[in-house]
């Protein structure tokens, strides 16, 4: 092996060795033993490239491209047969005076505000009875854990509808207790909670993560807390949720976002049509109704602009208060 | 007290009476403790199971019993919903749908596998000019709705005449564009010691080799995981179907079961009910049979379900 000079050209299968190589070798002679703080080795510039190509190239076509292209759009009228034609700020004109696309953003706005704490809650409640490490703990995990894989797939959204429909078994459930509202599918009052249930149905991924973080709180800072006389809820307040905040960020950060991005279970049980009333017109179903049942193109990237603005803005936000209430261990003095 | 009796204490003097007793009654307290905990969450698996045990027992109820009853099992059991569901839809049989979702499924796994561990691989062992902010910028496209690029990659497949083709939701599956996974194999591939790169780069190993000879092998865990997620989410991916596929013998699963509940105005309940439990069937095998990579996935690298 000392025999192999490390400047000198290696002959990997799939890599031939140029002359470019060669004349690396004086350059490169002096510096081997230290890392030069700058230079990159060619070979690994050209391996690295090559291995990100798919990635990069995913990545300008499917990413960097078509959100340009949407930016553009955004200010165009565009049906998909006639080329684009340029409008200005018409598009988003017409969004702030469309009652349709302001009853969705109340709807998704609904669905976030309402949706995420509780799911959130729910999440963080069952991972802390889960945390109390009695046995079954694993069993009980996984099957919280699995309405979260299903929970946005249209059978489960069939499900739903059924149970909650007219006379269907909730309905029942409520005549017999003497609350009827007839069911919640067709009741513009019930429709968006009960998209929420079904959102908070699938706590178990956030639970799964919650789980993960509580079992990092060292139990010393319990019995430290338990010695000084704290109660259940001083130790909550004081020990679980500082400890937590990080993966509480998280959890907070990637449901929210995701809680704007609804789209299949409001689907199917409106049957597309965002009903009854509107009040299950979520942000991207009219989105898509607008594109794709519509053609206006134009109009519904205007809609994804202010979203993705929207979204952002929430980010860093979220980030920005972070530092007021994410503690990260490392940080302690 | 009787407790006391069952532990045999030879050595211990009398006058430990009084600790014996406290252990019993912590234990005690304990036991009460455990019985409190298994009563709640027996409690919440009921209420979190059942919307799924409803689903499948309605599914084998007469659809006269589905609505306007509130009892979980059947009076009447019957199988008939599911040879009306495995009848297919217009002329095309289930089998078509499901073999659609399953070589979509299958294709997805493979592609995202080879981009992803190739673009891992480059992220975390090779440094090139521009690594650190593209690795930002992938970071990014995880915060990013889908909304912004739905519509100008509709655009950008329909002028390419590939609508109505598998291609457009098998490219981004290529092009390693669901960047959870790569962050999960940046992250496995840095807890893989580098002495194993080093040494097989004095071996005359380019990076080439490493990856396929060395990194590849021990990804196992990270590919596994990588790879029943991607089939999970292909399997229920309900948006990038319904924009591309138009043609009734390309359906996957969730669009046919769109399709077949949008068509049957008389309420058919029992026949859609028998075709959500046959589309859900092989998500449920998978997480029965791999559902501890599921949760460790979740629980280190945040994967939403």
């Amino acid at each position: 092996m000392a025999s192999i000079d490390p400047g000198a050209p290696v002959a990997a299968p799939g890599q031939p060795v140029p002359a470019q190589h060669l004349q690396r070798t004086d350059a490169e002679t002096p510096l081997p033993p230290q890392k030069g703080k700058r230079k990159y080795k060619p070979e690994d510039i050209r391996s690295g490239y090559l291995f990100l190509s798919p990635w990069i190239i995913g990545f300008l076509g499917l990413t960097a491209f078509p959100m340009l292209a949407s930016l553009y759009l955004a200010f165009t009228d565009y049906d998909l047969f006639t080329a684009p034609e340029w409008v200005g700020f018409e598009n988003f004109v017409d969004l702030f005076n469309d009652p349709r696309f302001i009853q969705s953003a109340q709807v998704t706005a609904g669905y976030v505000l309402l949706g995420t704490p509780i799911k959130l809650a729910a999440a963080l409640a069952v991972a802390m009875l889960l945390n109390m490490k009695h046995r079954g703990q694993g069993a009980y995990r996984s099957i919280f854990y699995a309405p979260s894989l299903i929970g946005a797939s249209v059978s489960i959204a069939i499900v739903w509808k059924v149970m909650f429909i007219d006379d269907g078994i909730v309905d029942r459930i409520q005549q017999a207790v003497g609350i009827d509202v007839g069911g919640w599918v067709g009741n513009p009052a019930f429709s968006l909670p009960m998209l929420i249930l079904l959102g908070v149905w699938g706590f178990g991924a956030p639970m799964v993560i919650f789980l993960a973080g509580l079992k990092q709180i060292p139990t010393e800072l319990y019995e430290a807390a338990e010695c000084d006389g704290a109660g259940p809820i001083r130790k909550f307040r004081n020990i679980t949720l500082p400890m937590l905040s990080p993966v509480l960020f998280f959890n907070l950060l990637l449901e929210t976002i995701a809680a704007f991005q609804v789209f299949s279970s409001a689907y199917i049980i409106s049957g597309g049509t965002g009903g009854p009333a509107g009040s299950t017109m979520f942000y991207t179903l009219y989105l898509y109704l607008r594109g794709f049942q519509d053609f206006q193109m134009g109009y519904a990237s205007a809609m994804a602009w202010i979203l993705v603005s929207v979204i952002a803005v929430i980010t860093v936000i979220l980030f920005r208060s972070s530092k007021g209430w994410v503690h990260y261990t490392g940080d302690e003095r | 007290m009787t407790t006391l009796t069952e532990t045999p204490a030879p050595q211990t003097p009398p006058v430990d009476h009084e600790a014996l007793a406290r252990r019993a009654a912590a234990r005690n307290k304990r036991r009460v403790k455990s019985v409190i905990f298994h009563l709640v969450a027996v409690g919440a698996t009921i209420v979190v199971l059942y919307p799924a045990a409803w689903m499948v027992f309605a599914s084998m109820k007469p659809n006269s019993d589905i609505i306007g009853n509130t009892q979980l099992l059947p009076d009447v059991w019957t199988m008939e919903h599911y040879t009306t569901a495995l009848a297919g839809i217009g002329g095309v049989s289930f089998w078509t749908f499901f073999n659609n979702s399953l070589l979509l499924a299958v294709l997805s796994v493979v592609g995202t596998v080879l981009s992803s561990t190739i673009a891992a691989y480059a992220f975390a062992r090779i440094s090139f000019p521009g690594r650190g902010p593209m690795f930002a910028v992938m970071i990014g496209t995880l915060l990013l709705p889908f909304h912004v690029t739905i519509i100008p990659q509709y655009i950008l497949f329909n002028n390419l005449g590939l609508v109505n083709t598998y291609l457009p939701l098998l490219l981004p599956k290529f092009l390693a564009a669901e960047a959870f996974f790569v962050f999960l194999m940046i992250q496995f591939i840095r807890g893989i010691p580098r002495s194993l790169d080093e040494a097989a780069r004095i071996d005359g190993c380019g990076h080439g080799r490493i990856f396929f000879r060395i990194i590849l092998p021990l990804m196992r865990p990270a590919i596994v995981t990588s790879s029943i997620f991607t089939f999970i989410w292909s399997w229920n991916d309900f948006l990038g179907p319904l924009l591309y596929l138009k043609d009734p013998s390309l359906y996957t699963m969730p669009i046919a079961l769109r399709q077949y509940v949008d068509q049957t105005t008389v309420s058919d309940y029992g026949a859609q009910m028998a075709m959500a439990v046959l589309a859900l069937l092989p998500v449920m095998i998978f997480f029965v049979v791999f559902q501890r990579f599921l949760i460790n996935g979740v629980a280190t690298q945040g994967i939403k379900g």
